[in-house]
């Protein structure tokens, strides 16, 4: 077995006040690993607005601003702005939030910080919903999801609209760098966030988060979940480098039904359910598939 | 150097004078050429700052409040539906204890749509925890502004502050303006240097959860801190009386009011017309006198208490109006002087909204009704609106 590359210093202190099993915590463990403690981070509600604990305790060895729910984009301007005037133009400005202050409230911060070309790292963790106020649908919620405002009952209410595709949106904002990472795969995560910190311009990283409440999932099961979501190919593993696309993970494609079946949030799907969600699955993955062999056939 | 220039362009270089090091702002009428004439000023050299387009007002204070966090003296510009989009983070920035200091072009709300002159915007803030300033010239928000950093900034304060200019009346209109010399304000404001501020390797959260039995002395503090404010305030102003050789008159500024039988108390821009229709009847041999609300908030409550005892009639004109509570500078008057039976006669009036003109004539009107009024029982519980068309302008 080859030495794992990810640095065994800890920049987040052990405790803190998310659930067990939480997949966001890890989410940062491994992007401090990868950034380094010339960080700050700027955090809007969201869960981890909260993990912290309360005031004076503190769980990061960077310091955190906390800002509005939709105002991730602009703090981080804020910040980045402040430090260039103090000559502090090495340290990493990092904006950390959910996926529903990310791709719903707060997209209009998030678009105008990518076009400004904000020289900064902006961490969307994705659980998939808005944990944080109890589980409620995000415009990030999967095709198929129980979330308590789409609730099953008898009309079979569940989300019915697509996760909208934040990747793509960054994508069109022709940001030099924009990656997938899983907490499943640490090795491939801390190396995109070093990449990420060594590239300059407005950075995205999109980190699949799961939430064992949200999730209706085991706690013990987030490591696994979150590799059956890359395995599956509900969540490739991939970058986009100066609009170059880079599968960093090929999997073979394991069968959806096995990911959606670790959830409850998913048990009401039916058959016919689930082999939809495989066959857009499927279409998505062709679709990536082709872009990183156009980009392999150009260079 | 004294230069001819608009109310916007004396808030440019009043940033300027201040050497904000990161603006961040969102056009929107009548601010524009606040922003305009900043970017110039970044893009020149002239002024050695960072410039923030953001995408929204919101995002501009956001921008500004996390840059002051940061460590960096701060300044934005807006107006009307920019300020209110900005509630949510104005609190934010008083409650993270932030100076970021703001002109407010005062003007309007829609509907119906209006980018004139109103105190409106202005006035729905006062419960966010800003210093606000109305002024009466361009000369006096080139001032406020260097004053307003050195107030805001005081350790003992440490809130943000708002400079009040009115929609074209100052925004749009050109007059002479001293713009002081840069050493002297250098020497007078030193360089924004926080006790408190992001700091790599001191690992802390600024604005983190707590306890109910920790928030309310957060409040507190704030509450405090605004409290010492007025005497702050009065302290700068003196120094930048002895510095530059102007002074506005601290929180309430008192026009020929020592003698007075009826005195009107009016903020901003109309203060200046107000002075003209003083002098005006005083020649005819009426004592009358004017109270300018310079600062909103803190509210001068003191000086209102002492004016209500000595003088028989108030006549309070407001720009905006407290729906269902009359104006707000009447409503918050009458909670400072209190129910005592010695205090002045005291009755509101609504005029100018959506930038009507406030006339010489209207405010004599004004006058004439407040001398005429000998007892609070005869003065009826809603205010009266000035220089209606074709509807009743008293109400019963
Ligand atoms: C303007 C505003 N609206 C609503 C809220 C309430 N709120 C706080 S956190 C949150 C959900 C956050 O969801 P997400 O961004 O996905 O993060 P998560 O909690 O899932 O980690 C909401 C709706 C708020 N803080 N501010
Ligand atoms: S609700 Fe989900 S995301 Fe939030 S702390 Fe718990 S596990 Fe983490
Ligand atoms: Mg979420």
């Amino acid at each position: 077995m080859c030495p794992t590359t990810i640095p065994e210093e800890e920049h987040a202190h052990p405790g803190n006040t998310g659930c067990p099993g939480c997949g966001a915590n890890l989410v940062m463990r491994y992007l401090l690993k990868g950034l380094g403690e010339r960080t700050v981070i700027s955090i809007p509600a969201c869960c981890w607005a909260v993990m912290p604990g309360y005031y004076p305790s503190h769980c990061l060895k960077v310091p955190m601003v906390y800002c509005a729910f939709e105002a991730t984009g602009a703090s981080i301007s804020g910040i980045r702005a402040a430090l260039d005037v103090r000559g502090e133009e090495d340290v990493t400005v990092v904006g950390f939030a959910g996926d529903g202050g990310t791709v719903d409230i707060g997209l209009q911060a998030l678009s105008g910080a990518a076009e400004r070309e904000t020289d900064a790292i902006y961490v969307m963790y994705d659980n998939e919903a808005y944990m944080n106020t109890g589980i409620q649908r995000s415009g990030s919620t999967p095709w198929g999801a129980w979330t308590t405002t789409t609730p099953v009952g008898p009309t079979k209410d569940y989300k019915r609209e697509p996760k909208k595709d934040i990747m793509a949106i960054m994508r069109a904002h022709g940001v030099p760098y924009a990656a997938t990472v899983s907490v499943s795969h640490p090795e491939d995560f801390v190396k995109k966030a070093r990449k990420a910190r060594d590239i300059s311009g407005f950075r995205f990283i999109h980190a699949l988060s799961p939430c064992p409440p949200g999730w209706r999932l085991n706690p013990m099961k987030t490591i696994e979940v979150a590799r059956s979501a890359v395995n599956t190919r509900v969540f490739p593993l991939y970058e986009v480098e100066g609009g170059r696309v880079n599968i960093t993970r090929k999997v073979k494609g394991r069968p959806v039904a096995e990911y959606l079946s670790m959830q409850g949030r998913f048990s009401h799907l039916t058959e016919e359910e689930v082999a939809a969600i495989q066959r857009t699955v499927d279409q998505a993955w062709s679709v990536l598939e082709r872009e990183a062999e156009a980009c392999d056939d150009r260079s | 150097m004294r230069k001819v220039m608009t109310g916007n362009y004396a808030s440019a270089y009043g940033a300027k004078a201040a050497r904000a090091q990161v603006i961040a702002a969102y056009p929107i009428t009548p601010q524009t050429s606040i922003v305009e004439k900043l970017a110039d000023f970044v893009a020149s050299g002239e002024l050695d700052a960072k410039f923030i387009p953001v995408e929204s007002e919101h995002s501009a204070m956001a921008a500004c409040v996390s840059a002051s966090i940061g460590g960096a003296r701060t300044y934005t510009a807006t107006s009307s539906h920019g300020l209110t989009l900005m509630h949510e983070v104005l609190i934010w920035a008083s409650s993270a204890r932030q100076p970021v200091v703001m002109t407010n072009v005062s003007r309007a709300m829609a509907p119906p749509w209006s980018v004139w002159a109103d105190h409106m915007d202005s006035v729905a803030q006062r419960d966010t925890g800003w210093l606000q300033f109305f002024c009466e010239s361009n000369q006096e928000v080139l001032d406020t502004i260097v004053m307003a950093y050195k107030v805001g900034e005081s350790r003992d304060v440490m809130l943000p502050a708002m400079i009040i200019e009115d929609a074209f009346i100052l925004s749009h209109t050109s007059e002479p303006v001293d713009v002081p010399e840069q050493d002297a304000v250098d020497s007078f404001l030193p360089g924004f240097d926080p006790d408190i501020k992001l700091e790599i390797g001191k690992p802390m959260g600024f604005g983190s959860l707590v306890k109910p039995d920790q928030y309310m002395e957060f409040r507190y503090k704030a509450m405090l801190a605004m409290t010492r404010a007025r005497t702050r305030i009065a302290e700068v102003e003196r120094e930048f009386e002895e510095a530059f050789g102007r002074g506005y008159g601290g929180l309430l500024d008192e026009y020929r009011c020592e003698d007075a039988d009826a005195v009107l108390v009016i903020a901003g821009s109309a203060a200046g017309t107000a002075r003209h229709v003083v002098d005006e009847l005083r020649s005819r041999g009426l004592r009358v006198g004017m109270a300018r609300l310079r600062t909103f908030r803190p509210f001068p409550h003191d000086e209102f208490r002492a004016l209500a005892k000595r003088i028989p009639g108030i006549a309070v004109l407001d720009r905006s109006y407290t729906y269902g509570a009359s104006g707000a500078f009447y409503t918050e008057i009458r909670g400072s002087v209190g129910p005592e039976e010695d205090v002045a006669v005291m009755k509101n009036y609504i005029a100018g909204l959506g930038g009507r003109d406030i006339t010489p004539k209207a405010i004599e009107r004004v006058f004439e009704d407040i001398l005429s009024l000998k007892s609070q029982s005869q003065v009826p519980q809603e205010p009266e609106w000035i220089g209606m068309k074709g509807m009743e302008g008293r109400m019963r």
